[in-house]
C-alpha cells in the first residue's frame, strides 16, 4: 500500500502478512509444539530455582491420579470449570466479551441457595430441580443486564460484566453477614450448611455435577453446530451487519445468547454450592469464572476441546497441591504453568494465521 | 480531628489505586484494554519486595518494582501488539500468571528464611514512613492533610501530572492518543504505531508495578503476605472509567475510591449499612458511570475508540 504513495522507500525490515489457511494437521501440530515449548519453559523456570523439573511434573501427574480419592478430587475441580467454560464459550462465539462469569456463577448459587435454606423440606428431586432452575435464572438474569445495556446503549460489555462480578461477590458477603447468617456458627461468619435433602447426590463418589457437565458438553455441541440458533450466534459473531442483512434480529440473538451463557454459568454456581461446598461460601466462584475464559479460548470454543483442556487444567491444579505438600513448592505453580501454557498458545495462534516476511523476501514477491 | 484522619487515610488507601490507574490509562490510550493490572501489580510487588529484601536499598527496590511491572506489560505487549492475540484473554492470563508467580516466589522465599517470615530491613521501611515535610508539615491541619505522607503519595501525584501534560499538552501525546482512537489513521500520518504502543505499555506496566510495591511496603508495613495486591488491580481498571481516561481525574478518583475503601471503619457503627455495601461501592459507582456515559453518548467521555481491537497494518 505504502509503495503506491511513493513515500516509503524503506519497507520495514520485518513485516507481517496473513498466510493461506493451514491444514488441520499443521494447525494441530503447531499447537502441540506450543504446548511442549510451554512445558519446557516452565521446566527451565523450575530448574532456575533449583528443582528438578521432571520430578515436579511427575509429581503433578502422579498426584492427580495416585488414588481413587485423588481422581475424585481432580474431577471435583473439573466440574464448575467445565460448565462455566461452556457458558462463556456461547457468548464468546458471538464475540460478546462476557468477563462476568464469576458474577453469574455467584448469582446462580445465591438463587439456588435461597431454596436450599428455606425450602429444605420439599421432596428431594423437586427441590433439586427448582434449585437447578433457580441457578439458571440467577446467572441468566445477571448476564442479561449487561446485554440489555449493550443492545440499547452500546455500553461496553467487557467493563460492565467485570464490575458486576464484584457487586455479586459482595452480595454474598451481605447475605452471609446479614439475613442468611448461620445462628449456630458461634459468631464465625458463614451461611448454614445445606440440609442433606438439598445437597446433590453422589455418583461414583463424586457429586453428580459431573453428569450435568458431560450432558452440557453434548447439548452445547449440538446447539452450536446443528441448530438454527447456534448458526445465528456464529453469524452475529463474525459480522453483525451480515446478520442484519440476512434478516436476523441481532438484538434478540444477543439477549438470548447472553441469557443462555449466564444461565449455564449459574448452573455451575448451583452445582458448586449444592454439590461440593454444601453451603454458599464467598469462594463459590473462586476465580473459576476467569480461568474458564482461558479454558474456553484454549479449547477454541469447541465443547469437546474444552472438556480436554478442563481436564488438563484440573490435573495441573490437583497435582500442584500435591507438589506443595510433598515437595515444599507452592501450589501456585499451577497458576504459573497455566499462564505460561496460554502465553505460548496465544503466541502460536499468530503463526497459524500470519507469518513474518523479511524485507528481501517481501520484495521478491512483488 | 476525626475528619482529618479520615481524609489522610483515604489518600493512603487511594495511592496504590492511583499508580494502577495511570498505568492502565497509558495502556488504554494506545488502544489496549489490559485486564492484567492485578498481575502487573503483583509481579511489581514481588520483585520490589524481594530485591529490597536482598539488597537493603530502597531505590534499587523501586527500580525492581518498576521492572517487574514492566516485564508483565512486555509479555502483554509482545502477545497483543506483535502477535495480535486477543486482549481480554491475554490480560486475564497475565493476572492469573502474575498473582501465581508472586505467591509462588513468596512461598519459595518464605521456605528459605530462617524465621518463617519475610520482613524488609529497617533502613528501607524508615525511608517509606510518612514524614512531615520540614516547615510546611507543622502548619496546623493543612500540615497533616497535605504534607505528612510517605514519598509514594507525592510520586504518584507528580507522575499523574507529568503524564497528563505528556498526553494532553505535547505533540507526542497527541500522536499517542490518536493511536488509541484510530491506529490506521495514525499510521497513515506517519506515527510509529508499534513503537509507541510498546513504549506506553511498558512504562504503564512499570507504574502499575510501583503501585504493587506500595501494597506490600506501606499497607503491609514491609512484611510479605500472599495475595498482597488483593483485588486493587481490578478497582484500578474500574477507576480508569471513573477517571474518564484522564490522569489528573485519576488523582481525585483514586482518593475518592480510597475513601470508599476505608469508609466502613469511620462510619458510626449505629449506621445500619452492611459492610458489604462499602466494598461494593467502587464497582457500583463505576458501573453507573459506565452506563450513564454510554447513554449520553459523549465521545470525550468514552473509551478510546480502538480499545480492545488489535491493529493489523495490512488489513484492508
Amino acid at each position: 500500500m505504502s509503495s503506491q504513495t511513493g513515500i516509503s522507500k524503506t519497507e520495514p525490515l520485518i513485516r507481517t502478512v496473513k498466510r493461506a489457511e493451514l491444514s488441520k494437521n499443521r494447525i494441530f501440530l503447531l499447537r502441540i509444539v506450543a504446548l511442549v515449548l510451554a512445558i519446557v519453559a516452565g521446566g527451565l523456570f523450575l530448574l532456575c530455582i533449583g528443582y528438578n523439573p521432571f520430578q515436579v511434573y511427575g509429581t503433578i501427574i502422579y498426584g492427580a491420579f495416585r488414588s481413587g480419592m485423588a481422581i475424585q478430587a481432580t474431577v471435583k475441580i473439573m466440574i464448575p470449570l467445565l460448565i462455566t467454560s461452556l457458558g462463556v464459550a456461547l457468548a464468546f462465539k458471538m464475540q460478546f466479551w462476557n468477563i462476568g462469569a464469576e458474577g453469574q456463577i455467584i448469582m446462580g448459587a445465591i438463587f439456588a441457595t435461597y431454596f436450599a435454606l428455606f425450602h429444605a423440606d420439599w421432596p428431594h428431586w423437586l427441590l433439586l430441580a427448582v434449585m437447578f432452575l433457580a441457578g439458571m435464572a440467577g446467572g441468566g438474569l445477571w448476564a442479561l443486564l449487561p446485554a440489555v445495556f449493550k443492545v440499547k446503549f452500546n455500553t461496553n460489555e467487557t467493563l460492565f460484566t467485570l464490575m458486576l462480578n464484584y457487586i455479586a461477590l459482595n452480595l454474598i458477603v451481605f447475605f452471609r453477614d446479614g439475613p442468611w447468617a448461620d445462628p449456630q456458627s458461634g459468631g464465625f461468619p458463614k451461611i448454614a450448611t445445606f440440609d442433606a435433602n438439598a445437597q446433590l447426590n453422589k455418583v461414583f463418589g463424586v457429586q453428580a455435577g459431573w453428569i450435568i457437565g458431560l450432558v452440557l458438553v453434548v447439548v452445547v455441541y449440538i446447539y452450536l453446530r446443528y441448530t438454527k440458533q447456534g448458526y445465528e450466534i456464529s453469524v452475529v459473531g463474525i459480522s453483525k451487519p451480515t446478520a442484519r442483512y440476512a434478516g436476523m434480529n441481532v438484538k434478540k440473538i444477543v439477549l438470548r445468547t447472553m441469557f443462555a451463557s449466564g444461565a449455564i454459568c449459574g448452573i455451575a454456581g448451583m452445582v458448586q454450592a449444592a454439590g461440593s461446598d454444601a453451603t454458599l461460601a464467598t469462594g463459590v466462584a473462586g476465580g473459576v469464572g476467569f480461568t474458564a475464559i482461558i479454558v474456553a479460548w484454549l479449547g477454541q470454543l469447541n465443547p469437546v476441546s474444552i472438556l480436554v483442556v478442563t481436564a488438563l487444567f484440573s490435573i495441573l491444579e490437583k497435582g500442584s497441591s500435591v507438589v506443595e505438600s510433598s515437595m515444599g513448592l507452592s501450589a501456585d505453580c499451577s497458576d504459573v504453568l497455566q499462564g505460561i501454557i496460554l502465553f505460548f498458545v496465544l503466541g502460536c495462534e499468530f503463526f497459524i494465521r500470519y507469518r513474518f516476511v523479511t524485507r528481501k523476501k517481501g520484495g521478491a514477491n512483488k | 480531628m476525626n475528619i482529618i484522619n479520615f481524609l489522610v487515610a483515604a489518600v493512603l488507601a487511594g495511592t496504590p489505586l492511583l499508580f494502577g490507574t495511570i498505568g492502565e490509562i497509558l495502556h488504554e490510550r494506545v488502544g489496549h484494554l489490559n485486564l492484567g493490572v492485578e498481575g502487573m501489580m503483583s509481579i511489581g510487588a514481588c520483585s520490589g519486595f524481594m530485591v529490597g529484601y536482598m539488597t537493603d536499598n530502597f531505590w534499587i527496590a523501586m527500580l525492581a518494582a518498576f521492572a517487574g511491572g514492566a516485564f508483565g506489560a512486555l509479555i502483554y505487549a509482545v502477545l497483543t501488539v506483535t502477535f495480535m492475540a486477543n486482549q481480554n484473554v491475554t490480560g486475564l492470563t497475565l493476572t492469573i500468571f502474575g498473582i501465581g508467580l508472586a505467591n509462588f516466589i513468596g512461598f519459595y522465599m518464605l521456605g528459605k528464611s530462617e524465621t518463617g517470615t519475610l520482613k524488609l530491613p529497617e533502613q528501607i521501611t524508615a525511608q517509606m514512613r510518612g514524614a512531615k515535610i520540614p516547615g510546611l508539615g507543622s502548619i496546623p491541619v493543612l500540615g497533616d492533610l497535605l504534607f505528612s505522607y510517605n514519598p509514594f503519595v507525592y510520586l504518584g501525584i507528580i507522575l499523574a501530572i507529568i503524564l497528563s501534560i505528556y498526553l494532553f499538552r505535547t505533540k507526542t501525546g497527541l500522536n499517542v492518543r490518536s493511536i488509541g482512537e484510530n491506529p490506521a489513521a495514525a499510521d497513515a500520518a506517519g506515527i510509529k504505531v508499534t513503537k509507541w504502543k510498546y513504549i506506553n505499555m511498558i512504562i504503564g506496566g512499570g507504574i502499575c508495578g510501583i503501585g504493587g510495591a506500595y501494597t506490600i511496603m506501606i499497607t503491609n508495613g514491609g512484611v510479605w503476605i500472599t495475595n498482597c495486591v488483593g483485588g486493587l488491580g481490578w478497582i484500578a481498571v474500574a477507576l480508569v472509567i471513573f477517571a474518564n481516561w484522564k490522569p489528573v481525574y485519576a488523582i481525585y478518583g483514586s482518593f475518592v475510591f480510597g475513601a470508599f475503601r476505608i469508609l466502613k471503619y469511620y462510619v458510626p457503627k449505629s449506621f445500619p449499612i452492611p459492610n458489604a455495601f462499602y466494598d461494593m461501592l467502587p464497582f457500583l459507582v463505576t458501573a453507573v458511570v459506565l452506563v450513564v456515559n454510554s447513554i449520553r453518548e459523549k465521545k470525550e467521555n468514552a473509551q478510546p475508540e480502538s480499545c480492545g481491537v488489535n491493529y493489523f497494518r495490512e488489513e484492508r
